[in-house]
Order: C-alpha cells, then sequence, then structure tokens
C-alpha cells in the first residue's frame, strides 16, 4: 500500500498536513463533540444560565406529539425528494445519453440545475405558487377550472417544497447518472441487443442492475443533503406553517436555537440529523466500496 | 417503427424535457423585465416586459444586491482555493511520504465526512462568537477551509501516476516540493476543475450559515440577501425585483458550472476507481 512513499522526511508530511488537521479538529471535531455536551444542558436565554438534565431533552423530543409530527414531516419531505428527483434525473438522463444530433446541447440544457441554489429554486417557487399573481394557479384555472391557495393548505404547501426541492436535485442527478451511463460497459448491452432483447427488457434486465452501485450512491448523498437544503426551501416557502405542516428537522433545530433560543434542546436535536448521517454514511462505505462505481 | 420515427420521438421527448426544466428559470427571467402592474395583469403576460433595466438595477442598488454578490464572491473564492490548495498538500503527505500513524490521519480526514456544518450549527456558532468572529468573512470562510473530499479525489488522481515518474524525478534531484509543482499539478488539473465547481457552487449556494452568523447588512451574502427582499416595509413583494434577483444570484453559479463542466465530469471519471 504504501510503494508510493518515495519521500522520508516525516517533518515535512507533518507540515504539508497541519493546516488540514487544525481546521478539522477546530471547526469540526470540536464543535461535533460540544453539541454532544450542549444536549445535555438546559440553557437559558442568552446562555446565560446552563444546567445539566442528561437525558431530559431526548426525553422531550421523543415523547412531545408536535415534534413527533416534525419526524413525520421530515421523513416525508426526505422520502419524497429523493424518490422523485432520482427518477427524474434517471430517465432524463437515458434520454440525454441517446445519440441524436445536437446532443451536446441538450445534455448542457439538462444538467445545469447542478448549480441552482435552494435559495433561489425558493424564491422562485414561492412566486410561482403564490395565490394573487402566480403562474402555478393561472395554468390550473385555465385548465382544470381550479385554483387552490397553495402555502395556507397544509398538504399543498408540503408538494410545493417538495416539488422545489425535486427542480433544484434533478440537475445533480443527471450528472452523475450521465457518466454512469458512458461508463457501461458497451459489450454487454450489445449482446442484450443480439439476442434480441426489447428496449424494456435491455433497461431493467441489463441498464438498471448495471447502474445499481451509482443508485446507492446517490440514494445516500440525496438523502443527506435533503436533510440539510430542506432548511431554505421551508424558510423561504413557509416558515415551517401552516400549523407546522412543513416544520422539518433542520428547520426546528434554526427555529429551537437561533429563534426561541433553547440551544440544548436543538443541540439534541442535532444529535439525532448527526446519527443519522453516520448511519447513512457507514452504510455506504460498508456496501459498495468507497465512492461511486463506473460499470461495476 | 423506422430509425427516422424513433428519432424524431427522442428529439421531441428531449426538447420537452428541455422545455419543463427550463420552465421556473425561463419564468422568473420574464416576469424579472415587468412592472408591478404587468405582474398583476389578467391574464398574465407571459412576454417580456418594460422594466428590464429598472428592476436590475433596484434589485443590484437598492436592495445590495451588489455588494452582497461581492461578499459571496470573496468567500467562495477564498474558500475554493484554500481547500485546493489544503487538500493538495494534505494529498501529497499521504500519498509520497513515509511517516508513522498515516492510516489513522487518512482515517481522521475521512470521518469528517460525517460532520456537516449543518449538524454543529449551535456549537459552531458559539465557538466563532467566543473567537469574536461574528459578522466576519472570517467565520464564512475558516471553517470550510478544510475537505475531505478533495484530499480524497487528489489521493485517488497521485495513487493512479506512474510510479516511475517519482523515480525519474528523485534521479533528476527534484525534492518532494519540485515534484509536486512541476509533475503533480499538472497532471491534476481535471481533479481541480472538479474540485473548482463543486466547492464554488456549495459555497455560492450557502444559505443556513451565513444567515446566522452574519447579522450585520453590508458582509451579508446574496442567497441570504434574496430573502431580506422579501416584504419590507408595508408594501407588497415587488416580484419583478425579487425575480430579478434571484436571476442575479443565480448566474455566477451558473457560468463557472457551464465553464468548467466537461473538466468536471471528466475529473471525477478519472479520479474513481479504476
Amino acid at each position: 500500500m504504501d510503494t508510493h512513499a518515495a519521500f522520508k522526511k516525516p517533518w515535512l508530511a507533518f507540515l504539508l498536513l497541519l493546516p488540514s488537521l487544525v481546521i478539522l479538529t477546530v471547526f469540526l471535531y470540536y464543535p461535533t463533540i460540544q453539541t454532544f455536551v450542549l444536549s445535555l444542558y438546559q440553557v437559558g436565554f442568552l446562555g446565560l444560565t446552563k444546567r445539566f438534565v442528561g437525558l431530559e431533552n431526548y426525553q422531550v423530543l421523543f415523547t412531545d406529539p408536535l415534534y413527533r409530527r416534525m419526524f413525520v414531516n421530515t421523513a416525508v419531505f426526505a422520502v419524497s425528494t429523493v424518490a422523485l428527483s432520482m427518477a427524474v434525473g434517471l430517465g432524463l438522463s437515458i434520454l440525454a445519453n441517446q445519440k441524436v444530433s445536437g446532443w451536446r446541447v441538450y445534455r448542457l440544457l439538462l444538467i445545469w440545475p447542478y448549480a441552482l441554489s435552494p435559495a433561489v429554486a425558493g424564491v422562485i417557487f414561492l412566486f410561482l405558487f403564490n395565490s394573487q399573481s402566480g403562474i402555478a394557479n393561472y395554468l390550473l384555472g385555465q385548465v382544470f377550472g381550479v385554483r387552490p391557495d397553495w402555502l395556507s393548505d397544509q398538504r399543498l404547501a408540503m408538494v410545493v417544497v417538495i416539488l422545489a426541492a425535486v427542480w433544484k436535485n434533478i440537475g445533480y442527478n443527471v450528472v452523475f447518472y450521465l457518466a454512469a451511463l458512458q461508463n457501461l460497459p458497451g459489450d454487454v448491452l450489445e449482446a442484450a441487443l443480439i439476442d434480441g432483447a426489447t428496449p424494456w427488457q435491455r433497461f431493467w434486465r441489463v441498464t438498471f442492475p448495471l447502474l445499481s452501485p451509482m443508485t446507492f450512491f446517490l440514494l445516500i448523498i440525496n438523502t443527506i443533503y435533503a436533510f440539510f437544503d430542506a432548511f431554505a426551501f421551508v424558510d423561504l416557502l413557509t416558515r415551517g406553517g401552516p400549523a407546522g405542516a412543513t416544520t422539518v428537522l433542520i428547520f426546528s433545530i434554526y427555529r429551537d436555537g437561533f429563534e426561541f433560543f433553547k440551544t440544548g434542546f436543538a443541540a439534541a436535536q442535532s444529535v439525532v440529523l448527526f446519527a443519522i448521517v453516520v448511519f447513512l454514511t457507514v452504510l455506504q462505505f460498508r456496501t459498495g466500496g468507497r465512492r461511486v462505481h463506473y460499470g461495476g | 417503427m423506422s430509425k427516422r420515427t424513433a428519432n424524431l420521438l427522442v428529439h421531441l421527448a428531449l426538447s420537452l424535457s428541455v422545455a419543463v426544466v427550463a420552465a421556473p428559470l425561463i419564468l422568473a427571467f420574464i416576469f424579472s423585465t415587468q412592472t408591478p402592474a404587468q405582474i398583476f395583469s389578467y391574464p398574465p403576460k407571459f412576454t417580456l416586459g418594460t422594466a428590464l433595466l429598472e428592476n436590475y438595477r433596484t434589485a443590484w442598488y437598492e436592495f445590495n444586491l451588489g455588494r452582497y454578490m461581492l461578499n459571496s464572491f470573496y468567500i467562495a473564492i477564498a474558500v475554493t482555493v484554500g481547500k485546493t490548495v489544503l487538500s493538495f498538500m494534505a494529498a501529497l503527505a499521504l500519498v509520497y511520504f513515509r511517516f508513522p500513524l498515516k492510516n489513522w490521519v487518512f482515517t481522521f480526514i475521512l470521518l469528517t465526512l460525517m460532520m456537516p456544518t449543518e449538524i454543529m450549527i449551535i456549537a459552531l456558532f458559539d465557538l466563532v462568537s467566543d473567537l469574536g468572529w461574528s459578522n466576519t468573512y472570517a467565520a464564512l470562510i475558516v471553517p470550510f477551509l478544510a475537505s475531505a473530499t478533495g484530499t480524497f479525489l487528489f489521493r485517488q488522481q497521485f495513487l493512479q501516476i506512474p510510479l516511475s515518474l517519482v523515480d525519474a524525478a528523485k534521479i533528476d534531484g527534484a525534492g518532494p516540493i519540485r515534484f509536486a509543482w512541476s509533475i503533480l499539478l499538472p497532471m491534476s488539473m481535471n481533479v481541480i476543475a472538479a474540485l473548482a465547481v463543486i466547492e464554488f457552487v456549495y459555497m455560492w449556494n450557502q444559505y443556513l450559515w451565513p444567515l446566522i452568523v452574519i447579522r450585520e447588512g453590508d458582509r451579508q451574502v446574496v442567497q441570504v440577501g434574496l430573502r431580506l427582499m422579501m416584504n419590507v416595509g408595508q408594501d407588497a413583494t415587488n416580484w419583478g425585483i425579487v425575480m430579478a434577483g434571484a436571476i442575479l444570484a443565480l448566474l455566477p453559479a451558473l457560468v463557472v458550472f457551464l465553464l468548467l463542466q466537461e473538466q468536471f465530469s471528466r475529473g471525477f471519471a478519472l479520479s474513481q476507481e479504476k
């Protein structure tokens, strides 16, 4: 494993690593540990008082119906966003992988949402779905004769948040699925073609299984980001409402921590989020090796 | 079905997909050129309005987006450059040097993949406040300067470079720094481009952390600036100006991505597996 290690000056190696190690220790490891410590305390307004309460924060978190609903919202948001944006992303990259004239332009026009930010997507959807001048309602009114008040309806508000997140995520999935498709071993696909498999069979029996390492990688990455990205969408579109219908974990952490100043309680919620991320990352490392496998 | 019909169908499906994906952005642009009266007209006008220059000027000057974008630039560029340099150095040490506890150091770096900022914003905010960094660029830059992803990508790239090159360099009397500068660096351009896209877009799009740590107007970033454009004062939101702001806030990340997207894809293909 160490065959490349040609140089022997350990002090120089140490010097090269020092900046990275210092920053990771001070700004990642230390705050992570502090988050655990804080989660065991009840912190008074502005951090003036601090009382050790053990696991009480967690107990409240898991028994209060308000927070149970928040976890359900988080799951609904994450599962729908990930499933939809990955399915659409896969479909679009298969289309974009076809060899037709102008494929370069088509590809570019499908992957650009990679650069979209949650805030930009959120603001645009806020406008498209607002009740007075929103275009969504104008079109729906023309076609179906309905004009729902999207952001004041508990279910519809979540739908808008999910749609905005899906739109922002499509580009990311198309970039990675396209890369995977281009690296598929051509001989296997050709063999299937010669065997007379229909396009449908070729996709489900050959392409899709070959893509499964990438699908798994994207599943984990998309899920992790869904937990974080949710913040901007919820903050801009609904502020967690109506009636808590779109309050998700990361928004709840922000509000409890920086608006209600329940620091210890917000830290406990952060630990839950941390546990989810660790679980997903370990799962990713355990199965399917380290990172992406193109073509297996 | 003949080959020609099939081809036509693919074109049709592609055009339709492209249009649907772009629709929200196209609408945002169209309405960014309209006056409030034009936006609220019924039926809505799907043609360019008369307030293009005025809306963008108002967003830029009165809503301070020009200033915010400059801040976002500083931060995104500082972090992109810093992360690239630091992870290049770290990978250089991990691949080409022999030193004790090497595997432990690598694991220590990789484990930080599980510690995104969002998870520890509470404690990080306390730390940054204690350091006296509230409202400073330092708070937006320094915590992001090291990168497990970057170190990992460079390490994979270095491991693929033939050993004979190191030997040749050593015979020529080159030390590790010369070797890194004149051989590793030029051979890692795809990885650098890939990292530049990832990090620039990531930093440019940051929202939660700047919202928390920057409370003073002049230091804010453009994504949070968008939030500040909504319902200011008693007036109803002027959507034309807000849409102009959204377009402005998107452009730099989009330009960087489009300029480097080919190297970005290649950098990934090269650095993974094999």
